[in-house]
């Protein structure tokens, strides 16, 4: 009986058209390498028991989740996040490429942005049209000439990825202001070891638990050069942000203080809190808040959240925030893409990762291809995110297509185009059994003294088959990411 | 520790203990107008319960007449009014969520748990099978917070903060237990000229878990100088204004360290009042007065450990 049933599980699978790189089984229907372990083990499981499996997971998540919940009273839609139990599997080789490709990525966007508020050297080339950074509402002109420990502007980014072949990897977007989502990853791995600890017994998964450790060295390495022992503080919008329990999960984990705007001010020169031992200088900020938020002194003056006067003493080098003031005018969708000329202009290196095709709608040209063919593109707003006001063109009715032509027409310069991309799809459990749905990846790069990425990173899944939309607030769910050692 | 965290756990145990006190003045207030000999009119028992919080004119706009019924949904279980049961467990939530990496996991749990389960508990659902049950689930609630607290807590300065909060609220809540209860009993007394009444004098030691101590202290029949020597001066009995300062007093020297400040000097002189005093001349002064400038007192040392400790948030 349980046999029959797990059998059906694997039909599920096969009837899905071999159009998109499965993560787990070869064109031919065989296992790749990575997943033989793992599959042998929840294939010989009759489907009660994966039941069982899910169940006890999304009963883990609600604990810790109970949280998300209350959190979300009074008007916020906080919502738990869906776990799926079927991991995503990468193995050594496969990584190292992933690795080695966002560690070049992140130290040449690293380099630009010390270039642009420095030299601007790769203006004077023309490599990169003036505009692009001076109009762009991410550039901070008051970042000029000032000098950041160890050049680093972007000290945790988030670099999201999708595969369309074996060994094809797309960026879509760098996160360089204040990504989120990597409490996920360290839950999502907790959980797993809980629900399936042979697996982990049975092959050499890359442990992800020293994240927290490795932030806090690489945010004390950032310090003013004048301190020897930093005091590094996680600033939060507060308890009603949506991401608030990562903050309180972070800086619980790094042994820091989990601060307000409201606990810092700004005296002689220093970033202080208030405690009750009197003020305590405070050197290095991981903050959780928007630049526009960060100084009502400098930018928006309603901002109740920020630390009024902060840019001043961040001017003087004498207190460091991670991420850097103005580390957003990399990261748009059409800075995008010039990102592999970056990487060639100060890396001299050919880029490991590839871009996706853009067409930056400012352009007349461009404009004029993707209003002809906005049935096969993606249409993104530069300064979008989280998935809300794009346009899956292949996806979209004609009326839906023509409403958006109007919004594109209205402000051409907010608008890029992509191709449709064919995501790889990974093996999910859903209620028709084990089937392939889409995902991508999101590592999580730490730059300090070094620059590197912990092993794996989230991996989002489009829980609703055929979609291609991962992001949480449009039905997207979330699965831990396993980085196989040799 | 950020000024922040310390003010935020400092009020959270202030909520729990004030919630719990606030249970027992309504349950002693309630067991007492049940006493057969209970002369006096409902309006009398109940209505210097009314003071404590300031309530007294928000309660007649929206209540009308004094009575028992009315007095316990105000106090138990009125969102509206911020001294209510039901609004300190509020507030003591909303502080602990604002300050859950300083606290233990279960204590959020059990904090969180009450909170859950107080919001499906209204009066009505009380008044049929009698409101005792509500006041013991609080006084249990309050003795998990405590106990889990105790249990699990790291001994830092957010579990000094925390004790700190205890005390200075419980020390206060017995003060005017007793100075309500003390005046009411004595006064019926007097006018009626009766012996001591032994019912309602033990519903008042019952109210602060005193009666049996007042058996082993004393081994006596009940005698209201005696009750008031219990609640104030003995240093034994956990709910007494000694007993409060003593846990006080030394909780601050524990935060103060090598640093002496001002609030230290105001509890040790609250301190020594209450060690050094004796019941007779506390009695002969006027025991409504000494019980008054204690609360008088007490909060001023609230303000003081504001401002030593808790730099003014802007």
């Amino acid at each position: 009986m349980a046999r029959k049933q797990s059998a059906e599980t694997i039909v599920a699978e096969k009837k899905e058209a071999p159009r998109f790189f499965d993560e787990m089984r070869r064109t031919d229907g065989g296992i790749r390498t990575a997943y033989r372990d793992f599959w042998k083990l929840i294939e010989a499981m009759p489907r009660e028991h994966l039941l069982l499996k899910q169940a006890e997971a999304d009963a883990l998540f609600r604990r810790v989740g109970i949280t998300f919940l209350v959190y979300g009273e009074g008007g916020s839609t906080e919502r738990l996040i869906p776990f799926d139990i079927v991991p995503r599997i990468l193995d050594a080789t496969e990584w190292q490429l992933i690795e080695h490709g966002c560690v070049q990525r992140v130290r040449a966007l690293n380099a630009f942005l010390h270039d642009i508020y420095h030299e601007q050297e790769i203006l004077k080339a023309g490599m990169v049209p003036k505009e692009m950074v001076y109009r762009n509402p991410a550039y901070r002109p008051e970042m000029q000439g000032v000098d950041l420990a160890r050049r680093v502007y972007s000290h945790v980014s988030g670099i999201d990825i999708v595969r369309i072949g074996p060994a094809d990897f797309y960026v879509l977007e760098d996160n360089l202001r204040t990504p989120s989502g990597v409490s996920y990853v360290l839950e999502n791995r907790e959980v797993m070891m809980r629900l399936f600890p042979e697996a982990f017994a049975q092959q050499r998964v890359a442990p992800v638990g020293n994240y927290p450790e490795r932030l806090l060295h690489n945010l004390r390495a950032v310090s003013p050069s004048d301190v020897s022992e930093p005091t590094v503080v996680l600033l939060t919008p507060g308890r009603y942000n949506s991401a608030y329990f990562e903050h309180l999960f972070l800086a619980e984990q790094m042994g820091i203080e989990l601060v307000e705007g409201r606990d810092l001010f700004v005296r002689d020169g220093r970033v202080w809190m208030r405690t009750t031992e009197g003020p305590v200088r405070v050197d290095v900020i991981y903050r959780r808040i928007d630049d526009d938020f960060m100084d009502p002194l400098a930018f928006r003056a309603d901002s109740m959240l920020g630390v009024p006067g902060i840019l001043s003493v961040v001017r003087q080098g004498r207190v460091t925030l991670a991420n850097g003031f103005g580390a957003g005018v990399a990261d748009d969708k059409a800075m995008y893409s010039f990102v592999p000329e970056i990487i060639r202009f100060y890396l001299g290196e050919k880029p490991v990762l590839n871009n996706v095709e853009t067409w930056r709608l400012g352009e007349p040209d461009a404009r004029k291809y993707v209003l002809e063919h906005l049935h096969e593109l993606v249409v993104k707003e530069v300064h979008g995110s989280g998935g809300y006001g794009m346009l899956v063109g292949p996806a979209a009715t004609k009326a839906e297509r023509e409403a958006y032509k109007r919004r594109v027409l209205s402000d051409p310069g907010n608008f890029i185009a992509q191709p449709t991309l064919a995501l790889s799809t990974c093996p999910t459990f859903s209620k028709s059994g084990i089937a392939p749905r889409h995902v991508d990846l999101r590592p999580y790069v730490l730059s300090g003294e070094t620059t590197s990425v912990i092993p794996g990173g989230l991996t989002r899944v489009a829980l609703r088959e055929g979609s291609l939309v991962v992001n949480s607030s449009q039905g997207g769910g979330v699965k831990d990411t396993w980085v196989l050692e040799h | 520790m950020l000024s922040r965290t310390a003010q935020n756990l400092f009020w959270l145990s202030r909520y729990i203990e004030r919630a719990e006190n606030t249970a027992r003045l309504l349950d002693v207030t309630y067991r007492m107008s049940l006493l057969p000999s209970a002369a006096s009119e409902q309006d009398q028992q109940w209505r210097p319960l009314l003071m404590i919080g300031h309530g007294a004119e928000e309660f007649a706009a929206r209540y009308g007449l004094v009575s028992g019924e009315a007095v316990i949904e105000y106090m138990g279980f009125d969102a509206a009014n911020p001294s209510s049961i039901f609004a300190s467990v509020a507030a003591a939530r909303e502080n602990a969520r604002a300050e859950r990496s300083a606290i233990s996991t279960e204590m959020w749990e059990a904090l969180n748990a009450t909170w859950l389960e107080l919001q499906s508990k209204k009066y009505r659902d009380f008044a049929k099978d009698g409101v005792r049950g509500f006041f013991d689930w609080v006084k249990e609630r309050s003795h998990l917070f405590r106990g889990v607290t105790f249990g699990t807590m790291y001994r830092d300065d957010a579990f000094h903060f925390i004790r700190l909060g205890t005390f200075l609220e419980r020390g206060d809540n017995t003060a005017r237990i007793l100075d309500i209860k003390y005046h009411q009993l004595l006064l019926t007394q007097r006018i009626n000229g009766e012996p001591v009444d032994y019912f309602q004098w033990g519903a008042l030691l019952r109210s602060v878990s005193a009666f049996r101590a007042y058996r082993q202290a004393y081994h006596d029949t009940i005698d209201p100088r005696r009750i008031a020597e219990l609640l104030i001066l003995d240093a034994d009995m956990p709910r007494s204004l000694l007993y409060c300062f003593e846990e006080v007093l030394g909780t601050l020297a524990t935060l103060c360290g090598a640093r002496p400040r001002e609030c230290q000097r105001l509890a040790g002189e609250i301190h020594a009042s209450l060690k050094f005093g004796r019941i007779d001349q506390i009695v002969a002064g006027g025991l409504h007065d000494f019980l008054n400038g204690f609360l008088v007192r007490s909060n001023a040392l609230a303000a003081q450990i504001q401002s030593d400790f808790m730099m003014q948030l802007a």
